[in-house]
C-alpha cells in the first residue's frame, strides 16, 4: 500500500526546521529496506497552524503530526501501517489526542476554498494542481464568452478580498466595457498589513490557482498583459510564483494562443519596494511603472484609465484564488456560503493573544465569539478577553461587548472596523488599548506617502499626542483635538489609506475612553503596558531571594542578599521585564 | 572583505531591458549586491535608464527596501507587526539595542550588524519574530534575542 507523508514547508514551518524533517525523512526512507509501503514524501505550503509546526500529514490516513522533529521521523515511519505515534497528536481542549484534522478544533470548524490545496498539494508541481482540478476553470472560462465569465462571477458576489471590499464581478464588468488596444490584469501581492499573513501562504502553498484566476480574469476583460505585484520579502512566495508562471506557459495557460482559444495573455512578476501605501491600487500602478509609489485623485478610475493609463483591473490575491473555484463550480455554490452581502467563505490571520494562532478558512457571518473561543480556544494565561483588532492599520477594534456580532464586510464597518485583508488580532487585559492607537499611528505616519496634508501632517500630529498620553503626559483637551484631527484626516485625504488611517484612533476613543481617561487624569496605564506609567516590584511574601532577577537584570537595578527580599530600584529600572518572566515564583508584579 | 565576489554594477543592469518601468527592479537588485545605493551606482543607472537622478533619487529614499547607506553585514530584523507588537516586541528590541550598542537603523562600528524594525514579516502566528541575518527565530522570549545575537557574532567570528 502507499502512503503519501505531508511535509509542512510554509515559511513558519521552514524557521521550525520542517527541512532538515524532510531530509530525515527521505534519508531514512531511501535506506529503510524492511519498509513495505511505498511511502512518498512531499514538501507541501502552509497549514495554517504555524506555531504548532512543523506539521506532517499521513494520507490516505489522515493522521497529522504536529512539532515533529527529525528525532521524531524514524518513529513515524516505524508505525506507518497500524496505530498513530500518540504523543504527536494533537491534544484538544478536553486533553484527547486527535487522530485527524477533522477531530482538530483548530480545523473542524473551516471550510476551503481559497486555501482548498494549499498544505495538500506540492506547490512546485503544476501536475499536482491539475489533479486536483486546478485549470479547470480556466477551460470552462475559454469555453464561453468573456461576458458569460463576467455573469459567473456576479453570480457568486464575490467582493474583493484586499481591504474594500468591492464586487469583483462589477470591477471586471466596468473594465469589460471600457474600450481600448491595451488592458492590463494586475494581481495584489503586496500584503503590508501587520498581522496578515493569507495572501503570503496562498502565494507559496498554491501559487497557480492565483495565476489561474489572473488568466481567467484577463479573458474576462480583455487583458494581454498582466502583472503580479509581490513584496520583496516573500522570498519563497516569489520563487513558487515564478515557477507557477514557468510551467503554465510551457502547458500552453500563458502565452500566444492560450489552450488553442487564440486568446493570448503572458504575466510577469514585479517585486514590491516594501511601501504600504503601494498596496493602494494607483500608487500600486505608479511603483509597476518604475516610478514613485504615490496615489493619485481617482476622478477616473482604474478600470477606465490605469496601468500606463490603460483600463486596468486590479484584483487581490485571495479574490483570484477564488476564482477557479467559481469558474468551476458555477457561482451559484460560492453564493450559497456567507451572509446576504458577503458571499463565501474568507481566510483570516488569528493571531496574537489566543491559544491557537494561524491560518482559518471559515464562511463570511461567522461569529467573533466562535473564532476567537471555539477556534482559537481562547486566551492563554487564564487572562481576560478584551477585544480585537480587525482590518490592520485601517481597521478598528471591536469590544467584548459585540463579540455575538456576524462578522462580513458590511457589519465591520457598521461598527467603526473593517474587514481590510483579514487580520484578526486579539487583545487580552494587558493590551493597552492607546498604546495599540499609538501603534498604528506610527506605523501609518511612518507609512503616509506624504502627498496629501490631512494624511501626512495630521497623523504625526496625532502621534504626538498619543506618545503624550502613553508617557502620562496627556490632557483632557487632548482627546477633542485627537478627535478632531482624525475626523479632518478622514475627510480630506486624498486615498482611501489616509481616509481610513484615523480609524485605529476613533474606533479606541468610541470603545474605550475610559482608558484614554486612566492615562490623562490617574497617569495609570490600566494594562500595565505603557512603560513610562508603570512600575516593577518584588512582593516579599513570594520573594524567596533566589537572586535569579538580580542575575538576568540588564542594569543592576535589582539588589538584595540571602534570605531577605530583593529589591527593584526603580531610579535605575528600565522596565524590561526581564525580571518579570524569569521570576520562578511569580513574585514581581506591574503596577 | 569579500568586495572582489561582487558583481560590477554593468552586470547588474545588464539583466534589465533600457525602460524607465524596471528602474525600482534594478534598484533592488543593487541594494542586494552592495548592501545600500551609492551615489555612483545612481549616476550609472540614471545614465542607462536615461532618468534624471533626482527621480530615482526619490525612489531610493521613498521604499523601505532601499537604503542610502550601507548596512551591516548580518541585520537583524525585529519584527513589529502587530501581532508581535502585543506580544512584547519593543522589549526585544530593546534587548537587542542592549546587545549590540546600537540603535534601530544604525550599524555597529565593525560593520557586522545593523538592527531594523520591521512591519510584519507574515509570521504572525509565531510573535514575536526576529530575523537575524536569513533565519527566522519564533516565539522568541524575553532574555532569548541577546542569545540570538551571541550566537550570530560566533558566527560570524567563524568565517572570518
Amino acid at each position: 500500500m502507499s502512503k503519501e507523508i505531508l511535509v509542512c514547508c510554509g515559511t513558519g514551518c521552514i524557521a521550525k526546521g520542517s527541512q532538515s524533517v524532510v531530509e530525515e525523512f527521505q534519508k531514512k526512507l531511501s535506506d529503510g529496506k524492511d519498509i513495505k509501503i511505498t511511502p512518498y514524501v512531499k514538501k507541501v505550503g502552509c497549514n495554517g497552524f504555524c506555531e504548532n509546526g512543523p506539521i506532517v500529514t499521513i494520507l490516505p490516513d489522515h493522521i497529522t503530526y504536529y512539532k515533529v522533529a527529525p528525532k521524531d521521523v524514524e518513529e513515524i515511519i516505524g508505525n506507518l501501517g497500524d496505530t498513530p505515534v500518540e504523543r504527536l497528536l494533537y491534544q484538544d481542549d478536553k486533553g484527547n489526542r486527535v487522530r485527524s484534522r477533522e477531530e482538530n478544533p483548530f480545523y473542524a470548524p473551516q471550510y476551503k476554498i481559497a486555501l482548498r490545496n494549499t498544505g495538500l498539494i506540492d506547490p512546485g508541481n503544476i501536475e499536482e494542481y491539475i489533479k486536483a482540478g486546478g485549470y479547470t476553470g480556466l477551460k470552462n472560462a475559454l469555453q464561453t464568452s468573456p461576458e458569460q465569465v463576467i455573469r459567473q462571477v456576479e453570480k457568486s458576489g464575490i467582493r474583493g478580498r484586499g481591504g474594500g471590499g468591492f464586487s469583483t464581478g462589477r470591477k471586471w464588468r466596468s473594465c469589460y466595457e471600457a474600450s481600448a488596444d491595451r488592458k492590463y490584469m494586475l494581481c495584489n501581492g503586496d500584503e503590508g498589513d501587520p498581522g496578515a499573513f493569507m495572501d503570503r501562504s496562498i502565494m507559496e502553498g498554491d501559487p497557480h490557482s492565483v495565476v489561474e484566476g489572473l488568466i481567467i480574469g484577463a479573458y474576462a476583460i480583455g487583458a494581454s498583459q498582466g502583472y503580479l505585484y509581490i513584496r520583496d520579502e516573500y522570498e519563497l512566495a516569489l520563487r513558487h510564483v515564478q515557477r507557477a508562471i514557468e510551467d503554465a506557459r510551457k502547458k500552453g495557460y500563458l502565452g500566444k494562443n492560450i489552450l488553442g482559444s487564440g486568446f493570448a495573455f503572458d504575466c510577469e512578476i514585479v517585486r514590491g519596494g516594501g511601501a504600504f501605501v503601494c498596496g493602494e491600487s494607483s500608487a500600486l500602478m505608479a511603483s509597476i511603472e518604475g516610478k514613485v509609489g504615490e496615489p493619485r485623485v481617482k476622478y477616473i478610475r482604474s478600470v477606465v484609465k490605469g496601468l500606463f493609463d490603460q483600463p486596468t483591473v486590479l484584483n487581490n490575491v485571495e479574490t483570484l484564488a477564488n476564482i477557479p473555484y467559481i469558474l468551476t463550480h458555477g457561482g451559484e455554490v460560492f453564493a450559497k456560503m456567507g451572509t446576504e452581502g458577503s458571499k463565501g467563505t474568507k481566510v483570516f490571520s488569528l493571531v496574537g493573544k489566543v491559544n491557537r494562532t494561524g491560518l482559518v478558512e471559515v464562511p463570511m457571518g461567522i461569529t467573533l465569539r466562535e473564532l476567537v473561543f471555539q477556534i482559537g480556544g481562547g486566551i492563554p494565561g487564564n487572562k481576560a478577553f478584551k477585544a480585537v483588532q480587525t482590518g490592520g492599520p485601517s481597521g478598528g477594534c471591536i469590544p467584548e461587548s459585540l463579540l455575538d456580532l456576524p462578522i462580513d464586510f458590511d457589519t465591520l464597518k457598521e461598527k467603526g472596523s473593517m474587514m481590510g485583508s483579514g487580520g484578526v488580532i486579539v487583545m487580552d487585559e494587558t493590551t493597552c488599548m492607546v498604546d495599540l492607537a499609538r501603534y498604528y499611528i506610527k506605523f501609518l505616519s511612518e507609512e503616509s506617502c506624504g502627498k496629501c496634508t490631512p494624511c501626512r501632517e495630521g497623523l504625526r500630529h496625532m502621534l504626538d499626542i498619543l506618545t503624550r498620553i502613553c508617557e502620562g503626559k496627556g490632557e483632557l483637551e487632548d482627546l477633542d483635538l485627537l478627535e478632531e484631527l482624525a475626523i479632518t484626516a478622514t475627510k480630506a485625504s486624498l486615498c482611501e489609506l489616509g481616509r481610513t488611517a484615523a480609524n485605529p484612533v476613533l474606533s479606541t476613543l468610541h470603545y474605550f475612553r475610559g482608558e484614554y481617561e486612566a492615562h490623562i487624569i490617574n497617569k495609570r496605564c490600566p494594562a500595565g503596558a505603557c512603560r513610562e506609567l508603570i512600575r516593577f516590584t518584588i512582593l516579599e511574601e513570594d520573594c524567596k531571594s533566589c537572586g535569579i532577577c538580580a542575575k538576568h537584570c540588564p542594569v543592576s537595578a535589582i539588589t538584595g542578599e540571602l534570605k531577605k527580599p530583593y529589591t527593584i530600584h526603580q531610579d535605575i529600572c528600565i522596565r524590561c521585564g526581564n525580571c518579570k518572566v524569569k521570576c520562578p515564583f511569580g513574585a514581581i508584579y506591574v503596577e | 572583505m569579500e568586495e572582489e565576489n561582487k558583481k560590477g554594477i554593468q552586470e547588474v543592469l545588464d539583466e534589465y531591458p533600457k525602460e524607465q518601468r524596471h528602474a525600482l527592479a534594478i534598484l533592488q537588485s543593487v541594494q542586494k549586491e552592495y548592501g545600500f545605493i551609492s551615489p555612483n551606482s545612481l549616476m550609472a543607472i540614471s545614465q542607462y535608464l536615461e532618468t534624471p537622478i533626482s527621480e530615482l533619487f526619490s525612489i531610493a529614499t521613498f521604499y523601505k527596501a532601499l537604503s542610502l547607506t550601507k548596512k551591516g553585514k548580518i541585520v537583524i530584523k525585529v519584527c513589529d507587526g502587530t501581532a508581535c507588537h502585543i506580544r512584547g516586541s519593543a522589549q526585544i528590541l530593546e534587548e537587542c539595542k542592549r546587545a549590540l550598542q546600537i540603535n534601530e537603523g544604525e550599524t555597529t562600528p565593525d560593520g557586522l550588524f545593523s538592527i531594523e524594525v520591521v512591519n510584519c514579516v507574515g509570521s504572525c502566528a509565531m510573535a514575536p519574530v526576529v530575523i537575524c541575518g536569513e533565519e527566522y527565530h519564533g516565539n522568541v522570549q524575553i532574555g532569548q534575542a541577546a542569545e540570538i545575537i551571541d550566537q550570530a557574532k560566533g558566527g560570524v567570528g567563524n568565517h572570518e
